[in-house]
């Protein structure tokens, strides 16, 4: 494992009581990439996410994080449940969450960390939305503040399971905008998986394909050109 | 009669103790319960508690001892049926609550038959809290302050993102367990009171009256907790006074609070 790795998989095989949904996947993730994992529904995309992020032990092969990434400091964005869109918190209840792995047993949260949040807030465009209720928040919005909560769980990696879902087509563009600064500006990892191709390719550095004919895993341009890519060239153009 | 004197009876003190700490225990579980969408564990819990206590009477055990373990095992269950994508949850749910009702009236009609106890069971009593019980409602409320207070910020992460919280290391299970668990004890405590049929509102009604009113998980929490015994103090001395049982009126005096809150939210809005 290299200096700049943080997360490296070899062949390795994830799946549910020993049935194996993906098989012999070697895949690097370094600090600074921005790789888009794509692939038809029931392809093993969000069984991939729950094992980079250690919720899913492997089959066979293995997984390996750098040692900042254990003890769960990943920042993860899941899909929105339905519970969640109601839920009666404030955005700085929600965000403030994210640093619950590097808290204590102590009530509070400390000053540092409050002040951190807000920062992570700012960072993302949001802070003017701090004392208002997450339930009262429009789909973008709130997309927002988890992202902003995810930032305080973790510096280096983002984990990033559909995030545009359910957003209208001008906050999604907007939430791109979003993760290219923080890859470019901040130099945050990211791994997302998407349905949404056109700007996955735009942005992402590398493109990984999960489907039942195969895995393919290499830059858009080659993706593109590749026969798992080919039938999107057209929608990318 | 005044309401001073209403206190001069030790029994009512004994009520007042044990369900006012009972009503504040349930109601801050049942914000989490209400907001993960899991309100129908805290109904499923009660009917077991029928049925685990007129099988208790029938076999001669002390009605505690006996419900206590079995609702604590039925909580579990009902919470790994809620958690699997293989049950239709509420269904499942449905199921155990009117089997254990069925075997609960089955057992007693082959016993006792059905007496003013069932009625009680049914449909709770003011003379049933005996002094160990509210020792036991005072210990109960105690852990329930306790392991709220020591793992509130945990309790609000696990019931807001699951995923999030699991991916951040924490062992999201173990605070269901403990949720769940500490459900089952209010509900066997509270329930020779309120009854079986009544119980399960203890737990709702506070918290959806409270998310009506209030924008943050700890307005809602504490609000919850207020208005709970409130309206069990509020029940409490309407059914001294006019004689109605405990348990329903109690209900009626937390259904006037969520009707309030109801209309205060819209009128807000205008």
């Amino acid at each position: 494992m290299e200096r700049t790795d943080l997360i490296v998989c070899r062949d390795l095989s994830l799946g549910y009581e020993g049935q194996s949904v993906l098989s012999h996947l070697n895949l690097h993730i370094r600090a600074g990439d921005y790789l888009c994992i794509v692939g038809d529904n029931g392809s093993g995309k969000s069984t991939l996410l729950r094992g980079l992020l250690g919720l899913l032990p492997p089959l066979s092969g293995t997984i390996q994080r750098a040692a900042e990434l254990e003890r769960g400091a990943v920042g993860y964005l899941p899909q929105q449940t339905r519970a969640q869109r109601d839920f009666p918190a404030t955005v700085e209840e929600v965000v403030l969450s994210g640093f619950l792995n590097r808290k204590g047993l102590g009530f509070f949260y400390s000053a540092a960390q409050r002040s951190q949040a807000l920062m992570n807030l700012g960072k993302l465009g949001a802070l003017e939305l701090k004392n208002q209720s997450y339930r009262d928040l429009s789909g973008g919005q709130q997309q927002r503040v988890l992202l902003a909560r995810a930032l305080c769980a973790a510096s280096r990696l983002l984990i990033l399971d559909e995030p545009v879902t359910g957003l209208d087509p001008a906050a999604a563009q907007d939430l791109y905008k979003t993760l290219a600064y923080l890859n470019k500006k901040e130099g945050m990892a990211l791994v997302m998986v998407t349905h949404d191709l056109r700007p996955a390719l735009r942005e992402a550095g590398a493109v990984l394909h999960i489907g039942h004919g195969g895995t393919f895993l290499g830059s858009p341009a080659e993706y593109l050109a590749s026969p798992y890519g080919r039938r999107f060239k057209e929608a990318a153009e | 009669m005044s309401l001073w004197e209403m206190f001069s009876f030790p029994f009512i003190q004994r009520a007042l103790v044990a369900g006012a700490l009972v009503s504040l225990c349930a109601a801050l579980l049942g914000v989490p319960l209400v907001l993960k969408r899991y309100s129908m564990i805290g109904d499923g819990l009660s009917h077991v508690s029928f049925g685990a206590l007129a099988v208790a009477v029938a076999l001669g055990f002390t009605p505690l001892y006996f419900s206590i373990p079995v609702v604590v095992a039925a909580a579990f269950l009902l919470l790994r049926v809620a958690d699997s994508p293989r049950w239709n949850s509420d269904a499942a749910i449905a199921v155990v609550s009117a089997s254990s009702l069925a075997l609960g009236v089955l057992v007693i009609s082959k016993t006792s038959g059905m007496t003013t106890d069932v009625d009680n069971y049914m449909f709770g009593s003011v003379l049933a809290m005996s002094r160990a019980d509210v020792a036991l409602s005072v210990v109960l409320c105690a852990a329930v302050l306790a392991l709220f207070s020591l793992f509130y910020h945990r309790i609000f992460a696990v019931t807001f993102d699951e995923s999030f919280s699991r991916a951040t290391g924490l062992r999201a299970e173990r605070y269901n367990a403990l949720l769940a668990l500490l459900t089952a004890l209010t509900i066997v405590l509270g329930m020779r009171m309120m009854g079986a049929m009544l119980i399960s509102s203890l737990v709702i009604f506070p918290a959806l009256a409270a998310m009506r009113l209030f924008r943050s998980f700890r307005g809602v929490t504490l609000c919850a907790a207020v208005t709970s015994v409130a309206c069990f103090c509020a029940g409490l001395a309407v059914s001294f006074a006019w004689s109605t049982p405990v348990g329903a009126t109690v209900v009626a005096a937390n259904l006037a609070m969520f009707l309030l809150a109801c209309a205060i939210a819209a009128m807000r809005r205008k």
